[in-house]
């Protein structure tokens, strides 16, 4: 006898993906060194020369993390061009969220308009928006959406020790957002990505409740380990360095980011390789960090339509993620 | 394996590099944070290629007792 069994259907999707637009948010409240040097022992001149940080944004009070979320996806799907009813899936990806229940994405979905999308969180923490922009361009290659908002959005503030004076200078709240979709010629390439949880009590929440990093190791980490993997996804979308216009690194502190960027001129990288530096006006935002940055370059006239960008995050799990996107 | 004036030498060429303080002024008796004003931070990007020329291994941990130019070169000696 033969078992009849049912074949179940598949879809494809799209044989290619692209961005179509950004959009950020920030703290409301700009805080300065000097403002910071009231609360904890530090000054402008150390701060300056440990992280390369002048000032932060951080949050108001009744300012949350869907607020920020919200107000960034906004502004990504009006730049993107598109309506909410083509948006079909939102990811958030963020690792400060004050509780696991509910997610982010679904109330933030709701409030931008987005009518009963996939919603969902990711954390893979400052490597978020990578990590996620891979998500959705393989659900879109897979055939299981047509359009994703991708946001990454983080409120430090909830989870800063103001007497931790080596961490809580370096951290900002924000949401920056892209939107993704189908294309003819791909604007999205594949990724490098993996994680390091042999390195897990690197950055941790101390006491569950303060974030820490172990500096010195993290440093040492991100100015060795990083930098190869850019590289390999450079290779992986078929490209060399020497064709990369845009370098966009997680903003986890400028010295990390000068490093990054010397490696890979070192390793065939242009000398006129625009980095993002982003950091300086908004701190270590996670998440948030990469398409804030983007928004702002966007915004800027530093990138414009065509621009070969090489996205690189990292941060804790550990985690990293990285791809070559062209900027719409 | 390096002689210890090769150490130093090599040494003091890293620091200048990683941190622009004259190769001559890198001397055995100074000390990193307080004569030659490096931060921690500069001390990581100096072991990490110190660790490649010399093949020696300079734990972050290791790195705070290191706190001469001579303590320095006196551990990749007896550790390369």
């Amino acid at each position: 006898m033969t078992n009849q069994r049912p074949t179940l259907r598949q879809f494809s999707g799209a044989a290619g993906t692209r961005l179509l637009g950004f959009g950020s948010a920030q703290g409301n409240r700009v805080v300065t060194n000097d403002d910071l040097s009231e609360l904890v022992e530090t000054n402008d001149e150390w701060i300056r020369q440990r992280v390369g940080i002048i000032e932060r944004r951080l949050a108001d009070k009744d300012q949350t993390l869907v607020d920020m979320a919200v107000e960034a996806g906004a502004k990504a799907v009006a730049n993107a061009g598109v309506s909410t009813s083509d948006v079909d899936t939102v990811i958030v990806a963020t690792c400060t969220m004050p509780g696991n229940i509910p997610n982010a994405a679904a109330q933030t979905a709701d409030r931008i308009g987005i009518k009963s999308p996939a919603a969902f969180d990711l954390n893979a923490a400052c490597a978020g928006f990578p990590y996620s922009l891979m998500v959705a361009s393989d659900m879109i290659r897979g055939g299981s959406a047509q359009r994703v908002l991708v946001i990454g959005a983080e409120r430090f503030t909830d989870w800063l020790d103001w007497t931790d004076r080596a961490n809580c200078i370096i951290f900002g709240d924000g949401a920056g957002a892209a939107v993704v979709g189908p294309a003819e010629e791909p604007g999205i390439g594949p990724v490098a990505w993996g994680s390091a949880g042999d390195l897990v009590d690197l950055i941790y929440l101390r006491d569950g409740r303060y974030i820490y990093q172990e500096g010195k190791s993290v440093f040492r980490w991100a100015t060795t380990q990083i930098a190869p993997i850019a590289e390999r996804a450079v290779e992986l979308a078929g490209l060399q360095l020497s064709d990369i216009d845009v370098l966009v690194p997680h903003q986890a502190n400028l010295r990390i980011v000068e490093s990054i960027a010397k490696k890979l001129k070192q390793r065939g990288a242009r000398d006129d390789l625009r980095v993002a530096d982003d950091i300086v006006h908004s701190g270590n935002t996670s998440s948030a960090s990469i398409p804030i940055a983007l928004d702002h370059m966007n915004s800027a006239g530093r990138i414009s339509s065509g621009d070969v960008m090489l996205l690189v995050g990292f941060g804790a799990g550990l985690s990293y993620a990285a791809q070559v996107v062209i900027c719409p | 394996m390096s002689s210890i004036e090769e150490i130093q030498k090599g040494l003091a060429e890293i620091v200048e590099e990683v941190a622009g303080v004259a190769a001559d002024d890198v001397s055995v008796d100074k000390s990193f944070v307080d004569d030659l004003d490096i931060d921690s931070l500069s001390m990581v990007e100096i072991a990490v290629q110190a660790e490649d020329k010399f093949g020696v291994k300079i734990p972050d941990d290791e790195l705070a007792n290191l706190k001469t130019v001579g303590d320095a070169v006196n551990y990749i000696a007896s550790n390369a």
